[in-house]
């Protein structure tokens, strides 16, 4: 499990101003056998009008890569000061990550949705593998992504 | 230096070189059956055609990919079910499984990272990196040992391992450069240590809105041919902001959903044409045959690790064993060794030890690695150099004549040259000779005056060191003792006797072929692998020093074979003429190279007398592709020493030999072999003029009166037996 503290800062104007107004959040994504080499993935919110608002993990560590993460890559520009001291290992087939974040409590019931994008070499790109709002009711219910991702959850 | 630099990565990094290589060999076939295997798109179709097809089939289609291999892939959608095949662009439709292959899948993570990731990722670099090293120092050897890089495919001589090294070396070094380097820049890119990364191109905030343009209609699509297509991206259905992103060869765009008109598009950066083509050239896709060609010349890198071991073991056993030599920039003295077979090094071990003793920093090397700009410390250079056939450079002196007659001036540190030879010889210590005139003509300064050693002698050794010892100041004492040459028993099967009637006692002797162990066999060392020509040494009971003896039979014939005539008074003649089946010797056997037939088609003229017709004979036995030979061989009397009598006849029935022209010196009208030359002189001309090459085999004054007869055979054609000498058309055996 890996576990952050107060890492996640949102670029805009979601930093927060105290951890009293943060909860720790663990968000559970399994991935199925599809037979490939380990899966990037890209963690990321966007607001209610889809515009890019911050990004909590990525899963993979050469950034000559994050191109495939092909909505992540549009919405930064491949910048990866994003997801500096966010980043971790690329996930195996049939393997979960598993991160534990501090989320602002603002993200919640505010119209968020939190993306992931997917690739794997030689296959296909996979954005959008999973969105889902990000509200009190919907944590706990896992989530199923498009192509890579048997299950997606948060939980608070 | 080269040398080390290409034995201790070659040792160090075998099992990494050996498993990149065969990894890389085994990947090299995919993009090859790729190309073979991929439905190719039919000239002059457009994106837009095709684009058209699959969305005709595939109505949730997302993405179209193209391969550098012509293969088309299409994902997509149905009903929330992820699809993908591999496409047949005539019809749009999918005909085979988009999935990647299994197997290569794992020889690529085997062939870059040993399943190991990032760490398993540099250390195949480092294997990459190794391989380079190994590249360049094995090219530097190569041009080294053949004298020079114009010299490059040069025949070779040598055991097998040694061989088959360098002639793999010479062909798969290219391939093998390419591929490390490409590696090399791969891994550097992967690592994101080069700039290659690419401009981005920012999605347009101005769309039109509107979705549902038509494939066909769109202009940039109709303008791209298949053949340049990457990619192509379509928008999410329903998100009307979304865009169309094509990627071909020239760069990245973006196609309006609702105009079809282009948004935007960037080209290719220098670095990433640089880094595709780098990846072209190292994987082989898009270059399937490029990629085969480099993956069959990987496969001689297990060839090469292989045989490189063996020669490393070999040398290590050949050679003494010279401890603490100092590196060539700190030596004060520069002992550079010039020698063939080996036993100059000997001498020069003996001199390294004698003058570290006396608190001397010497350097030990080959001539060929002469380099006298490195030679910063050095106060003199001493040169030991043997001679190899008529005067030219034995192996370890290559290149070292051209290397000074190019250089501007001689160094201006004192030299002293040791020449080796035997006096028996005319070409006495002749290639030292040239070192020492040749230096002299650059005005190289003298430590010493040339001199030489006469058939290893240990006096004459202790004298030369002497003299060193006294234009150094101080006591020099040189005891060489020769390394002994490793030696077998060879037990006598069965001899024939000739020529007691004519005062000339001779016999062909046979002896079993000793039992061989695998060692050998690989190596080629000892008795493994002889040939007619080349040289058994003989130590008679009594003595210490080996009598020499030319073989008369290869380790194919499966059997020992010499020719010896009882020299009167002779101590191993004497003892070898006296042998019975099923005695013994002592023998050892000593590389004659340049003394066999070349493997040409052209004619033979083996021309021999008395004892001399014993390589030749090997050489005819030896003659199963039928090459036309002709012999002349010179006797006393046909009634009594006709060596190989029965066998000459059998042999020509054969055909292994084309004529045979005799000559017999005892009778009423004596003729000696090169009369019998002369009397065929218009068939001689008409051979050498053919390309023949001339096999001289005998004793001395023979040999000197056949150059003579076949100087006056050619006058007319413009040849001369030097010119054919130098063109290795005339070789000589003589004694």
């Amino acid at each position: 499990m890996k576990s952050l503290l107060a890492a996640f800062a949102l670029t805009t104007a979601l930093t927060l101003p105290d951890l009293a107004m943060a909860r720790p959040v663990t968000l559970t994504t399994t991935l199925n056998d599809y037979g490939g080499d380990g899966a990037y993935l890209a963690l990321y919110v966007t607001d209610a009008s889809g515009d890019y608002v911050g990004s909590l993990w990525m899963a993979g560590g050469k950034s000559k890569y994050y191109k495939h993460l092909t909505d992540w890559y549009r919405a930064t520009g491949g910048d990866t000061a994003q997801v500096n001291g966010i980043t971790g290992a690329s996930v195996g087939a049939g393997r979960t990550l598993e991160i534990t974040l501090d989320l602002a409590d603002a993200l919640f019931e505010a119209g968020y949705t939190l993306h992931i994008d997917a690739a794997v070499e030689d296959m296909r790109d996979s954005p959008n593998e999973v969105a889902v709002p990000l509200t009190a009711d919907g944590a706990g219910t896992p989530v199923r992504g498009r192509r890579y991702i048997a299950s997606f959850a948060y939980n608070m | 230096m080269i040398r080390a630099l290409h034995r201790w990565p070659g040792l160090l990094a075998l099992a990494l070189v050996t498993i990149l290589a065969l990894s890389g060999a085994a990947l090299s076939v995919f993009p090859a059956a790729e190309r073979i295997g991929a439905p190719q798109a039919e000239a002059g179709l457009t994106v837009a055609t095709l684009a058209s097809r699959i969305q005709a089939a595939y109505p949730g289609v997302e993405q179209i990919r193209r391969a550098p291999s012509g293969r088309i892939t299409a994902y997509w959608f149905d009903r929330g079910t992820p699809g993908a095949a591999v496409i047949e662009p005539a019809t749009g439709e999918g005909v085979a499984s988009a999935d990647p292959s299994q197997v290569e899948r794992w020889l690529t993570n085997l062939h870059r990272s040993l399943f190991l990731g990032d760490g398993g990722r540099i250390a195949m670099a480092a294997g990459a990196a190794a391989m380079l090293i190994l590249a360049i120092s094995g090219a530097v050897l190569v041009a080294r040992r053949s004298g020079g890089w114009r010299h490059w495919f040069a025949r070779l001589r040598g055991p097998l391992a040694g061989r088959l090294h360098v002639e793999v070396a010479r062909i798969a070094v290219i391939g093998l450069v390419l591929s490390s380097t490409t590696a090399l820049w791969m891994t550097a890119s992967t690592f994101d240590l080069l700039p290659d990364g690419g401009a981005i191109l920012a999605v347009p905030a101005e769309v039109s809105g509107e979705t549902g343009f038509a494939l066909d209609r769109m202009l940039a699509l109709g303008q791209t041919p298949v053949a340049e297509l990457r990619e192509l991206s379509f928008p999410y259905p329903g998100d009307a902001t979304d865009v169309f992103t094509l990627k071909t060869d020239r760069g990245t765009g973006y196609l309006d959903q609702g105009t079809g008109a282009l948004l935007a598009c960037t080209d290719l950066t220098g670095w990433e044409r640089v880094s595709e083509t780098i990846y072209m050239l190292h994987t082989g896709q898009g270059a399937s045959t490029l990629g085969l060609v480099l993956g069959l010349m990987a496969l001689g890198v297990p060839v090469m690790g292989a045989t490189g071991v063996l020669v490393w073991l070999a040398g290590r056993n050949g050679r003494p064993r010279i401890r603490g030599s100092q590196p060539a920039g700190r030596a004060e003295t520069l002992l550079l060794v010039g020698s063939e077979s080996g036993s100059t090094w000997g001498f020069a071990a003996t001199l390294h030890a004698a003058l570290t003793g006396a608190g001397q920093g010497v350097h030990v090397g080959p001539m060929s690695a002469f380099a006298p700009e490195r030679y910063s410390r050095a106060q003199r250079i001493i040169l030991l150099a043997a001679t190899y056939g008529d005067g030219a450079a034995p192996a370890s002196a290559k290149g070292f004549l051209d290397r000074l007659r190019a250089a501007d001036r001689a160094p201006d540190i004192p030299l002293a040259v040791l020449g080796f030879g035997d006096r028996s010889f005319p070409a006495y210590c002749a290639f030292a000779r040239s070192v020492a005139a040749a230096a002299k003509a650059k005005g190289w300064p003298e430590l010493m005056p040339f001199d030489t050693v006469d058939r290893q002698s240990p006096q004459d050794f202790a004298r030369w060191g002497r003299a060193l010892g006294d234009a150094l100041g101080i006591d020099l004492e040189l005891s060489h003792r020769p390394v002994p040459p490793k030696t077998e028993t060879l037990t006598l099967v069965s001899r024939r006797d000739y020529g007691a009637e004519v005062q000339a006692p001779t016999a062909i002797l046979r002896f079993a072929q000793p039992r061989v162990p695998l060692w050998q066999r690989l190596t080629g060392c000892g008795f493994a692998r002889f040939a007619a020509g080349e040289l058994i040494g003989i130590l008679p009971e009594g003595s210490t020093v080996p009598r020499l003896y030319s073989l008369a039979s290869g380790r194919s014939d499966g059997f020992i074979e010499i020719v010896v005539k009882k020299q009167p008074g002779g101590l191993c003649s004497g003892q070898l003429t006296a042998l019975e089946p099923g005695a013994t010797v002592t023998a050892f056997l000593r590389r004659n190279p340049g003394f066999r037939p070349d493997r040409g088609r052209a004619p033979l003229i083996l021309i021999g007398a008395g004892t001399g017709i014993g390589p030749l004979a090997g050489f005819v036995r030896g003659n199963a592709r039928r090459r036309p030979v002709h012999l002349f061989f010179g006797m006393r009397h046909p009634g009594s020493d006709f060596l190989y009598g029965e066998e000459i006849s059998a042999w020509r029935e054969e055909g292994r030999l084309t004529r045979l022209i005799t000559a017999v010196s005892r009778g009423t009208r004596p003729r000696y072999v090169q009369d019998a030359l002369r009397g065929d002189a218009a068939q001689v001309a008409q051979l050498v003029r053919d390309g023949a090459r001339v096999m001289v085999c005998g004793g001395r004054e023979m040999a000197a009166g056949v150059a003579d007869a076949l100087a006056e055979i050619l006058a007319p054609t413009g040849l001369t037996p030097k010119v054919l000498k130098a063109e290795g058309r005339y070789v000589e055996d003589v004694y």
